[in-house]
């Protein structure tokens, strides 16, 4: 078997009496696409977020149980959060780029990592954006607003200033959703590329995507997570009913 | 159905159509009048020079005291306001976002402390003064409009700031950002449109009510050279001149009244050119 990258074990997440996450337990190899699949409303975009802990943002989000990475907790912790999320980039289901320029929302995560001299920044982003086939497109216009990109340009870019900051692991959010096919085509292509740098968790509810992309699922039903493993086992020979029937499209 | 539907369409067409009609008449007659009655008395005099002995009995002489004092009691109360302001407005809505029923709360006080007339908290500030021992000067009186501005100061950003998308800051804190670079470099930037708006709504508050620093900056004849000295205002100065049986001082107060309209328009002018330009990278939605 694989490293597993993240290791989530009795994960239960409350908002406010209702309960969100049911008693998960799940792994995410390391350096694989694990898409998070299942009907909308399931819990899918909530367990993302407890992987980076977004989830304290809200009010009323009470979380038990473990997260570990790299073997480490990141929910019973007293380390830094900060340094916590640097290690995952977050792909929303639209994009939001930074308020400044092309070059400058590449250059956020360079800087705030570290300090670098100008000929250093200059390199790095541009290799991030080639990273993510995007240099060609804009290298004349670095100074544009990055709002006046299209939204297909605008995800990949989030993918690269995500890129820039290092991270070991990539978590997407249903990110092709506000896209077009051939935007959306590109980004998949991306990720396929990366994952052999990265550890890539994708949640979609599209069943067609999950079979090209998946390396591994994971198949959540209301809070729960049904069935997981190997993406070719679960797709030719899943064990349960449910399954069965989700994957023959008798329900969503 | 559709008939109905039409005839409601037309309803409120029309309703809106007189109270746009109402609202612009009442603001052009306002506008219109102060200048009719003031611009023929405007002169270069007037905006140059200080109160010779005689002036608020129709005699030569000016308001420029009253001007400068205007220009510094609001130019120097906004001022401190913004830098006092704008960390509160962040804290409110980077900072705190898992303590909405707390942010609210502050909310619901700072709309009460706007509701509350400025002449109290010229009132305030005097009392303050006396207890501390402190005469009537030019520092007293920004410290005064700063307090009353900076529940609009704060309020009005905070109202930009809500605008901007959770998933801005999502993204920003996803990139290793620590709560205070989200705050000046991705939040501040987002909403500079509705930083001006809250800057001039809070300057043309502080230069209307400037009156209310009577007792904390007093009144003088002369231009205040440093901020221990007592300052004039416009305000108190039309509010003067409008009180006389002298018809023509009367005219005076409009033409006074023309030169507060005129700072705040400059003003307003200047911030919008300056924000103009930032405006560009923001996202929208
Ligand atoms: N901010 C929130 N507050 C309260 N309940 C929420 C919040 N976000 C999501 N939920 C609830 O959590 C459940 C799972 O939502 P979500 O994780 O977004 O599902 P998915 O991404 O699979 O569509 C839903 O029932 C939804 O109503
Ligand atoms: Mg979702």
């Amino acid at each position: 078997m694989d490293h597993t990258k993240i290791n989530i074990s009795k994960l239960n997440l409350y908002y406010g009496r209702q309960q969100i996450l049911k008693d998960i337990n799940a792994g995410i190899p390391e350096k694989k696409i694990t898409v998070i699949l299942g009907p909308s409303g399931c819990g899918k975009t909530s367990l993302l977020r407890c992987m980076n802990r977004l989830t304290d943002l809200h009010p009323q989000a009470r979380l038990t149980g473990n997260i570990l990475i790299n073997g480490k907790d990141i929910l019973n912790t007293t380390d830094d959060i900060t340094s916590i999320r640097k290690m995952m980039g977050l792909l929303a289901q639209r994009p939001y780029p930074l308020p400044m320029n092309i070059y400058n929302n590449i250059a956020y995560g360079l800087r705030i990592s570290g300090r670098m001299n100008k000929r250093m920044l200059n390199k790095r982003v541009e290799h991030y954006l080639r990273q993510v086939s995007l240099w060609d497109e804009v290298k004349d216009r670095l100074r544009d607003p990055a709002v006046a990109l299209s939204i297909g340009q605008q995800q990949r870019l989030c993918l690269a200033r995500g890129l820039a900051v290092d991270p070991q692991i990539i978590l997407a959010d249903e990110p092709t959703s506000a896209l077009d096919p051939l935007s959306s085509q590109a980004i998949e292509e991306k990720f396929n590329e990366l994952k052999e740098n990265y550890s890539i968790v994708i949640v979609t509810h599209i069943l067609r995507q999950a079979r090209r992309l998946a390396d591994h699922v994971i198949f959540m039903y209301m809070g729960e997570v049904i069935e997981q493993g190997p993406a070719d086992a679960f797709f030719e020979n899943p064990k349960l009913e449910k399954t069965k029937l989700y994957l023959r499209g008798m329900f969503y | 159905m559709k008939k109905f539907l039409k005839a409601e369409e037309i309803f409120f067409r029309v309703l809106m159509f007189l109270s746009t009609t109402l609202i612009g008449t009442v603001l052009f007659l306002i506008v219109f009048s102060v200048i009719k009655n003031g611009l023929p008395y405007l002169s270069w005099e007037m905006i140059s020079e200080v109160p010779s002995g005689g002036y608020y009995f129709g005699k030569e002489g000016g308001i420029l005291n009253a001007i400068v004092g205007t220009v510094y009691l609001s130019l120097g109360s906004t001022l401190l306001a913004f830098f006092v302001g704008l960390p509160v407005a962040l804290m409110m809505n980077v900072h705190l976002v898992r303590y909405q029923r707390f942010v609210n709360g502050i909310r619901l006080i700072l709309d009460l402390l706007w509701g509350i007339p400025s002449i109290v908290y010229g009132a305030f500030g005097f009392t303050l003064m006396v207890y501390l021992g402190i005469r009537a000067s030019l520092l007293a009186g920004i410290i005064t409009v700063t307090i009353f501005i900076i529940p609009i100061m704060i309020r009005a950003m905070d109202e930009a700031l809500k605008t901007a998308p959770r998933g801005l800051l999502e993204a920003a804190l996803s990139l290793g950002s620590t709560r205070s670079e989200i705050s000046y470099r991705v939040f501040f930037k987002q909403c500079i449109p509705g930083m001006v708006t809250a800057i001039l709504l809070s300057f043309g508050r502080a230069a209307g009510d400037v009156a209310s620093v009577l007792f904390t900056a007093g009144f003088t004849d002369a231009i205040p050279t440093s901020i221990n000295q007592p300052a004039a205002t416009l305000p108190l100065a039309i509010f003067f001149q409008l009180s006389s049986p002298i018809s023509e001082v009367r005219h005076r107060a409009y033409a006074a009244a023309v030169v507060l309209f005129g700072i705040i328009l400059v003003i307003s002018l200047l911030t919008r050119i300056i924000s103009g330009k930032y405006k560009k990278n923001r996202i929208n939605f």
